[in-house]
């Protein structure tokens, strides 16, 4: 585990920056403009919450910090890479060894058992066997879910899934926990487990967290910054103290 | 990803949709059955063929004869002693010697009178030495083959059987049994007329009496008319001498008894200007081990100075018949499989339709387009090598059916069994294999379709 020292000399880098960011698509005639010009940048170790509407274009957001999708123009450097001029393959080892992702409707892939979901990525990154299982067990048990890594994810409730969810997000240990609606499929109690889960990586494994969300009540209470997309514009960006008890310890002013 | 993940996850998936991918496996099944079944037929026929030449004598015997015959035409201008070797007995040892050969005998063969329950009757005359007994042309022999290399037994070909028995067929009417034609004449006794030549009495010559080696001195004799008494044991239905021609044997006799009987025939002509004392002989046959041997065998004999003769070319011109044979066979066969390619290229793009969203997950947690794309090949593999096994089996199964139901129908005609069906360890590999390059040609085009998915709609996909 990163200890705490590390942490606050990382919090000072840069973890993510984004100059005039665009991602437009074309329907037709239409162009829309999902991303549309939006400069910022994370410091390593924060925890920032992505707000706004339906259609803001946040989780287009997400996708291009992710990698998952490409800028139509502007930049976007994670970690002193820029994400724009790398090859597919080179994007996909990125999405292995330095990002993280959770979703709002958990992803797990049905045919698999919770274990075999969580070490999904070590096989990706061609880790033996005994390795990935003793990984994928360690995940496990720091989400709490030892006792179900047999069974499938329908047998599981929300909250569980969402937790071997975040497990397999944390199997590489990446840098970047990229989180798209985390509680949107939750109640209200059941989400409150899981971002507390989700604080715990950012303040005791030193990752970057970016989350995605329309509740501002829950963003509120975890992020230590707030930053609000419309029609895919950068309409405000402040620094938050959280509410949550144990909240995060390095919030900025 | 390494293998073993691959294959265990290939497994997996391929498992979720047992229905589908067990259909489309059925499908390539059938298409290596008849694959294997189609080129199981042309290897069997090819093996049958080849085993039936091989048994026939033609294709393993090279005929030898003295390049004194060739020179005897008037023309003496080949000055070279050895290239005009006699044929005799030391050079039939030589030959014998020879590495691939399996035995050398010489050519007794003569037309001759022969009395049957107060009938004469004339016809050539054939040694024949013990090895002809696995010769197919007594495959279905009525009776039994000689009972020892001197026995003084006789097998008739059926021509002459029809002749001796007076039931030569008239042209037009179904040709009689052998069985039938059998029957009356086996244990029977024939007589054989011949001519014995006798060596004089008197001592040979001295050698300064010897003129030049083609002055008639040497051995002397003198011909006596004799008899000899045969015992029929058997009548073959097919010709053991079709190679002959118009001096083809219709009666047989044992080698060594027909060595004995010293016939005179055109050899001793020879031999009179031969001033050795070991037999001299017409034409030689040399038996070779393997078919594949003649060539060799042909130039050592040439190299000892005798003109040869075999029909080995006629086997070379049969292969390619075969190649022809084979090649059709093989492209009805594939038809098949190609349409079982399709049923593969079917069921993953419908795969990739269904796992559309699994797939961006994969992408989203880190799988490599390369990662995706082998996923979908080893699927495709999966099916190709179970598929493959299963054809495999299956077309053996089917040509086992055919061949014992062939047979069944063989039997009742009083044809003997054949063995027409043949699955070489080359055949069982390459329908594998094939099967599986055909399933991995197939999964080309899903899984680079696969490979290409964008995460972002894959993701979005219900």
């Amino acid at each position: 585990m990163t200890t705490a020292p590390t942490i606050y000399a990382a919090r000072e880098t840069v973890a993510i920056r984004s100059e005039n960011l665009c991602r437009h698509y074309r329907m037709g005639e239409t162009v829309i403009r999902a991303v549309d010009g939006v400069s910022l940048d994370v410091r390593a170790g924060e925890f920032v919450a992505l707000l706004g509407s339906s259609g803001s274009g946040k989780s287009s957001m997400l996708n291009l910090i992710a990698g998952l999708d490409r800028p139509t123009s502007g930049s976007v450097v994670v970690r002193e890479r820029d994400l724009a001029k790398l090859s597919r393959e080179e994007l996909a080892k990125y999405r292995l060894h330095v990002v993280g992702m959770v979703f709002q409707s958990f992803n797990l892939i049905p045919s698999m058992t919770v274990a075999e979901n969580v070490e999904l990525p070590l096989r990706f990154a061609e880790v033996e066997r005994g390795r990935r299982e003793s990984l994928a067990l360690e995940a496990l048990d720091r989400v709490g879910l030892r006792a179900r890594i047999a069974h499938r994810p329908t047998e599981l409730s929300g909250g569980e899934q969402q937790r071997a969810a975040l497990a397999r997000a944390l199997i590489n240990r990446p840098q970047l926990l990229l989180a798209d609606e985390p509680t949107g499929n939750l109640d209200s109690h059941t989400g409150i487990e899981i971002m507390d889960l989700i604080r715990e990586f950012n303040q005791h494994l030193g990752m970057t967290v970016v989350m995605v969300t329309h509740e501002r009540a829950l963003a509120e209470r975890y992020a230590q910054r707030m930053i609000s997309l419309a029609d895919g514009r950068l309409v405000d960006d402040r620094p938050h103290t959280p509410h949550a008890p144990g909240g995060a310890r390095e919030a900025r002013p | 990803m390494k293998i073993p993940d691959l294959s265990e996850l290939a497994v997996r998936n391929l498992r979720e949709s047992v229905l589908r991918n067990s259909l489309t496996t059925v499908g390539i099944s059938v298409g290596v059955a008849s694959l294997v079944a189609m080129l199981s037929l042309g290897t069997g026929l090819q093996q049958m063929f080849t085993r039936r030449l091989e048994k026939s004598g033609l294709f393993n015997t090279v005929v030898v004869s003295s390049r004194r015959d060739a020179r005897g035409m008037g023309s003496d201008n080949d000055p070279n002693p050895a290239e005009s070797r006699v044929l005799d007995e030391p050079a039939r040892r030589e030959m014998e010697k020879l590495p691939n050969v399996a035995e050398a005998y010489p050519d007794i063969r003569f037309r001759t009178d022969l009395h049957f329950e107060g009938k004469l009757h004339s016809t050539v005359v054939s040694a024949l030495p013990q090895s002809a007994k696995s010769n197919d042309a007594f495959d279905g022999m009525q009776g039994s083959f000689f009972s020892s290399d001197t026995a003084p037994e006789a097998i008739l070909q059926k021509s002459f059987a029809e002749e001796l028995s007076g039931m030569k067929p008239v042209p037009g009417d179904p040709e009689p049994n052998t069985a039938d034609l059998a029957r009356p004449l086996l244990g029977k006794e024939i007589t054989l007329l011949y001519a014995q030549r006798e060596a004089a009495a008197q001592p040979p010559l001295r050698p300064s009496d010897a003129g030049s080696s083609d002055s008639v001195a040497g051995t002397e004799y003198s011909v006596i008319s004799r008899e000899q008494k045969l015992k029929i044991v058997g009548v073959c239905d097919l010709d053991p001498e079709s190679m002959r021609g118009m001096m083809r044997g219709r009666l047989f006799v044992p080698q060594k008894l027909a060595e004995s009987l010293h016939v005179m025939g055109a050899a001793d002509l020879r031999e009179l200007s031969h001033a050795g004392d070991e037999p001299v002989y017409g034409s030689i046959s040399v038996r070779v081990k393997d078919p594949s041997k003649v060539n060799g065998v042909e130039d050592a004999i040439k190299k000892m100075g005798f003109s040869t003769f075999s029909i080995l070319d006629a086997s070379r011109s049969l292969q390619q018949v075969f190649k022809v044979l084979f090649a059709f066979l093989g492209i009805f066969g594939s038809l098949a499989l190609t349409v079982a390619s399709i049923g593969i290229v079917n069921t993953l793009v419908m795969a990739i339709l269904e796992r559309r969203r699994e797939i961006g997950i994969m992408k989203a947690i880190g799988a490599s387009d390369a990662d995706v794309k082998k996923l979908f090949f080893a699927e495709a593999g999966a099916m190709g090598i179970l598929g493959g096994i299963v054809g495999l089996v299956f077309g053996w199964a089917i040509g086992q059916i055919i061949n014992f139901g062939t047979n069944i129908y063989l039997r009742r005609q009083s044809i003997p069994p054949e063995h027409f069906w043949a699955v070489p360890w080359w055949l069982a590999v390459g329908a594998v294999l094939f099967a599986v390059i055909v399933s991995l040609v197939s999964g080309l085009y899903p899984a680079s379709r696969a490979a290409r998915l964008d995460p972002v709609q894959a993701l979005r996909y219900e």
